[in-house]
């Protein structure tokens, strides 16, 4: 503070001109416009933590390094366990920019205070929550597009053959973010402070992802860790990417028989739909006591 | 009640309770348009309690509250926009820059000042570019107040806004604040600083275990004004070389002791209770 005497107390009363037009109150900026100022603010905030942002993309293409050099057989004729687990990270992926991120931030703005005092201006309480869906597409797209490409150049894992293949990645990319962030937004009420929010978060895609076919291939996991890991999203996902990803004849290789497209979209649905009913009946605006 | 017209803030016999404890004991309040109103009292003592219920935070349990002629406890936007909170302490917005973050608020409101004019007028336009993690508390705090002042508000909140300056940094907030004023912003500021009261406020109420125990100016709380005066003098005969009596003339007393002296009463001097006393002995009767 020693050089903040800038301001005399001379200085002329300045209301500062009001940027609107004189003629009369200016409108209310719409949802539209609001979100899509929440959402410029959120990319902004975010790809400031350039280590953050660098680790997050990073991390999916070095376990994707590791697994396929420790893992090095082949899963089915012609088919490697890295082609496999590439799916199964791209599916963690979805779920570690929506529900992971989400609920670790959210947990750290309500914190903060960010939410309170967001609460306390015009703000179309949507446009919070469209900002961070917006940053969510974003990040999402971006994780996956470094994924698949690090997988296809480094390990020579093939892309999707053909156009009803790039739809079924498509689809089941934006139903598993609309789950995971929804329930994301939620589950940032579970953790009691900012400081835990990493602690209580990370576990639940960490354990989800041992048990749904991401580390290990699903159909040599135990029966009943498979009826576990069937009641939550990242079991879809990851099938749904296998579906995008690995040719049609390793359908047969799932303990269903088949890809179970129907049944995906339906749980992931089902999630994107208890996800909303949760945030709408238990979100939070401020801290736990703050009332 | 009457019309929005004058009166910016109207609270009539505000009670919040947690479950056995009365935060809020029965306030009443009444800050007119363009006065710069302090809720003067000890933490813990229902301030910002009452205030974030006026701000439309805090669901109350009983009584009557009207904010620019609303009631808080159903917030619209139009009626938001009208508002400017400056709220304690913050920690959010770290990794954004002073003029992200002021045009970014602006944004929110239906006429909004100019952010760059804000920036200006808080003295952060050195620091236009520096993000919020960076600037020092007091610095910080000036942010804060251009969030609060960015959508042109009609009432401004501020909750102890000086909590932690040095007092450089203090005597220039208060620059800012009398400034916003002059500009015909009304002010419900809450504090536990005398000297910002005396500086600042137009009208004040002391809040004691959730209840007003005194309204009026910094100049005349609590009879204030018209208290018994302490006038002192050096008097070689008195123990310690110095008398004071108490008196409700001490003029009288003074012209008296001159035309004794016949001139100059070494080591005059003539006290009123400071705000300070007053403050104090209302705490303790409370």
């Amino acid at each position: 503070m020693t050089t903040s005497s800038t301001t005399p107390a001379t200085t002329p009363v300045d209301p500062g001109a009001p940027a609107a037009p004189a003629d009369g109150a200016g409108r209310l900026p719409s949802v539209l416009a609001a979100s899509l100022a929440r959402t410029r603010m959120e990319l902004r905030s975010t790809l400031r933590q350039r280590d953050a942002v660098i680790f997050n993309l990073a991390f999916p293409v070095i376990f994707l390094f590791i697994f396929g050099s420790v893992f090095d057989d082949d899963i089915a004729p012609g088919i490697s366990f890295t082609q496999y687990f590439t799916a199964g990270m791209a599916a963690s992926g979805i779920l570690l920019v929506s529900f992971q991120s989400l609920a670790i931030s959210i947990a750290v703005e309500r914190d903060d205070g960010t939410l309170k005092r967001l609460e306390g201006t015009p703000m179309p309480r949507a446009a919070y929550f469209l900002g961070k869906v917006g940053l969510v597409v974003v990040t999402g797209v971006a994780q996956l597009a470094v994924l698949l490409g690090a997988a296809r150049l480094a390990f020579g894992v093939p892309l999707p053959v053909d156009a009803g293949h790039w739809w079924t990645l498509a689809w089941v990319a934006v139903l598993g973010a609309a789950a995971g962030t929804l329930l994301g937004i939620a589950y940032s009420s579970v953790p009691s402070s900012g400081r835990s929010a990493s602690a209580v978060v990370a576990p639940v895609v960490l354990v989800l992802q041992f048990i749904s076919g991401v580390f290990f291939v699903y159909s040599q996991l135990p029966g009943w860790m498979q009826d576990v890991a069937a009641v939550f999203p990242l079991k879809w996902l990851a099938q749904g990417f296998r579906a995008a990803l690995l040719p049609d004849s390793l359908a047969a290789a799932e303990v269903g028989g088949t890809w179970q497209l129907g049944t995906t979209a339906v749980v992931l649905l089902v999630w994107t739909a208890v996800g909303l009913v949760l945030c709408r009946t238990t979100f939070r605006w401020r801290r736990r006591g703050d009332r | 009640m009457s019309s929005d017209s004058d009166t910016a803030v109207r609270v009539r016999g505000l009670h919040k309770h947690y479950g056995e404890r009365r935060a809020v004991d029965g306030i009443d309040l009444s800050v007119p348009r363009g006065q710069v109103f302090a809720l003067l009292g000890p933490n813990g003592a229902g301030k910002s309690t009452t205030v974030e219920v006026l701000e439309g935070y805090r669901a109350r349990t009983a009584g009557d509250v009207e904010v620019l002629g609303h009631d808080p406890a159903s917030p619209s936007r139009a009626w938001r926009a009208r508002l400017g909170i400056v709220a304690q302490t913050t920690q959010d917005l770290s990794d954004l820059t002073v003029g992200e973050v002021v045009r970014h608020f602006a944004g929110f409101y239906p006429s909004p000042r100019r952010p760059e004019a804000v920036i200006e007028q808080v003295g952060l336009d050195e620091d236009a570019r520096t993000r919020a993690r960076d600037l020092s508390g007091g610095r910080r705090r000036r942010l804060d107040v251009a969030l609060g002042i960015v959508g042109d508000p009609e009432v401004l909140f501020l909750d102890e806004p000086t909590t932690g300056f040095d007092p450089e940094a203090r005597r220039e907030f208060w620059g800012l604040i009398q400034r916003l004023a002059a500009g015909g912003t009304t002010i419900l500021l809450t504090t536990h600083y005398l000297d910002e009261v005396e500086v600042l406020a137009d009208a004040l109420a002391v809040i004691s275990r959730g209840r007003i125990v005194a309204t009026g100016t910094p100049g005349d709380l609590a009879g204030r004004a018209s208290a018994p005066a302490a006038v002192r003098w050096h008097d070689p005969q008195a123990p310690g070389g110095v008398r004071e009596e108490l008196t409700a003339t001490p003029t009288a007393l003074v012209a008296h002791l001159a035309a004794r002296a016949g001139g100059e009463v070494p080591g005059l001097v003539v006290a009123r209770p400071t705000l300070e006393d007053t403050y104090l002995r209302l705490l303790e009767d409370s």
